[in-house]
């Protein structure tokens, strides 16, 4: 998957043209988690609707597989950062939509559904509302609907941005434990520098806004499997912080002085 | 919160004193004076006597019947115009804008001045007064179907086509069951609208129904005759109302209880 060259653009009511992004380029490997970090309101959620072909760039390209994405990218699951399950359904039917969508009968569907959230251990939370959910078992959820359809490549807006500390470590161990079944190609958006080198193969940072842009990209070099809380005590791990963080640092000053000044 | 029993009983204890005020200002002269003088007033054991009377003889049962069924017909015509106008106006913006003035317009008119014409377009029979009905049902569900379909969370929405919905799946999965929703939780308004459709059409020219006792009665001074009739249609709207609620819980299951929500 590569976006060249991507600015996005949108028209302000009352006139003008506020560029949220500006000539961003990025590559991700098949296989390879990448994480994106940035300070608020940088355009790293642009960015991945942009990937999702949810959003169409001004200029540049996105191309998946070679090909240039023309519509809505087929081959993409996205976990969204918002609440995204469908309310008026029971978990299991949430899970089970993504398998009906594409012509699967529901009685068919079903089982794989039930099995799914049996592996983001759900496995007796099948006929509960989202509404009865926490927002962990919810998030579950979400990734259940998402991976039932086996897409080639995983979107993920701050996922995990809502839900507690302990519950993020939780989750994050959840999503590399499943994902290293197969290994999709990963873009994680996240404003939280420790989970995007906990996860990821790959950090890229963006700038502050408007007209952001990648200003840095950084290998990770540990070792996987990973438990996430262990390998925050790698030596590894701070070296590759302090380093991040030393560039991070002076973005994420300027986004704050933009939005606190607005 | 006080237990269930001693919480009745208060509530029991209220109508008994309201009766007995009643009752007592009706026929026992306070400083040589009546305060509710019974022709105005009547008093509870005229009311109630007229209340049996009704039932026993069995001549209610025909005026509740034309009343329910006036109700229901409207409910069910004004809800189905309802949902479809609703559907049809949130996924067509432009035919929405067009129509816009118009739905206010006719909105912002007091029904009840309608009654006459419909008399005069349907009759005295039980059409006019569905016809009264379906106007005041089809605007409160029209509304909220419209905003439930305008509503839908933009993330559901994206997820959905993520999701691969296409256009009549995300009709069907998304757009109906949110409208829906919406239109559920204004049962109880779009009911009792429809009621009191069926009574004020009834009450304004009619042969049968309780609209149609309620004016007799007055037209007669029959004072009790007309609080007889009061009793019986409060009655009666507690009754469809306690059937709605049931409705409600089994259709909105998926919906948290006020307070229950989690963050």
């Amino acid at each position: 998957m590569a976006l060249g060259d991507v600015v996005v653009a949108f028209r302000l009511t009352g006139g003008g043209v506020y560029t949220a992004v500006e000539r961003a380029s990025l590559r991700v490997a098949d296989g390879e988690f990448v994480a994106i970090v940035g300070p608020t309101g940088c355009g790293k959620s642009t960015l991945l609707n942009i990937a999702a072909g949810l959003l169409a760039p001004v200029a540049g390209r996105v191309d998946i597989f070679g090909a240039p994405l023309a519509a809505l990218n087929r081959q993409a699951g996205y976990l969204f950062q918002a609440d995204a399950l469908f309310p008026w359904k029971t978990a299991l039917e949430n899970v089970a939509i993504g398998l009906e969508t594409a012509g699967i009968a529901a009685s068919e569907a079903r089982p794989y559904a039930q099995d799914w959230l049996k592996r983001v251990g759900l496995g007796d939370f099948d006929d509960r509302y989202p509404h009865m959910l926490s927002g962990g078992q919810r998030k579950r959820v979400g990734l259940a609907q998402v991976l039932i359809r086996d897409p080639k490549i995983l979107l993920m807006d701050e996922p995990f941005g809502p839900l507690d500390a302990q519950t993020r470590q939780i989750m994050g161990n959840l999503l590399l434990d499943l994902w290293s079944a197969d290994r999709k190609a990963v873009l994680f958006v996240t404003h939280d520098l420790e989970e995007a080198i906990a996860l990821s193969d790959r950090v890229v940072i963006m700038s502050a806004g408007p007209a952001a842009h990648i200003i840095g990209d950084w290998q990770v070099p540990l070792k996987r499997p990973r438990d996430i809380s262990e390998v925050k005590l790698d030596a590894a791990f701070h070296e590759l912080h302090r380093e991040i963080w030393h560039r991070l640092k002076a973005e994420v000053v300027k986004g704050y002085a933009l939005t606190e000044g607005a | 919160m006080m237990p269930r029993a001693q919480l009745l009983l208060l509530q029991i204890l209220v109508a008994i004193i309201g009766l007995v005020a009643w009752y007592v200002f009706a026929t026992v002269p306070i400083f040589g004076v009546i305060l509710l003088p019974p022709f105005f007033f009547s008093n509870p054991v005229d009311v109630a006597k007229q209340i049996v009377d009704w039932f026993v003889s069995g001549v209610i049962w025909k005026h509740l019947w034309v009343t329910l069924e006036e109700s229901i017909l409207a409910f069910v015509i004004g809800s189905l115009g309802g949902v479809g106008i609703g559907f049809w106006f949130a996924r067509q913006p432009r035919t929405a804008a067009v129509f816009d003035p118009y739905v206010k317009m006719v909105n912002a008119l007091p029904r009840v001045v309608l009654a006459p014409i419909f008399t005069l377009w349907l009759g005295l029979g039980i059409w006019s007064k569905v016809a009264l009905g379906v106007t005041l049902v089809f605007f409160i569900v029209f509304f909220n179907v419209y905003q439930g379909v305008k509503e839908v969370s933009p993330t559901v929405l994206a997820n959905a086509r993520m999701l691969g919905m296409n256009e009549r799946q995300l009709m069907r999965h998304v757009y109906w069951p949110s409208a829906l929703s919406w239109m559920f939780s204004s049962l109880h308004t779009s009911v009792g609208f429809a009621v009191v459709g069926a009574v004020v059409g009834e009450y304004l020219g009619s042969a049968a129904g309780l609209g149609y006792l309620i004016q007799q009665a007055e037209g007669v001074f029959d004072v009790a005759g007309v609080f007889a009739g009061m009793f019986v249609l409060a009655a009666f709207v507690i009754v469809i109302d306690t059937v709605v609620s049931l409705i409600e819980k089994r259709l909105l299951v998926w919906r948290p209880a006020v307070g229950e929500a989690r963050p």
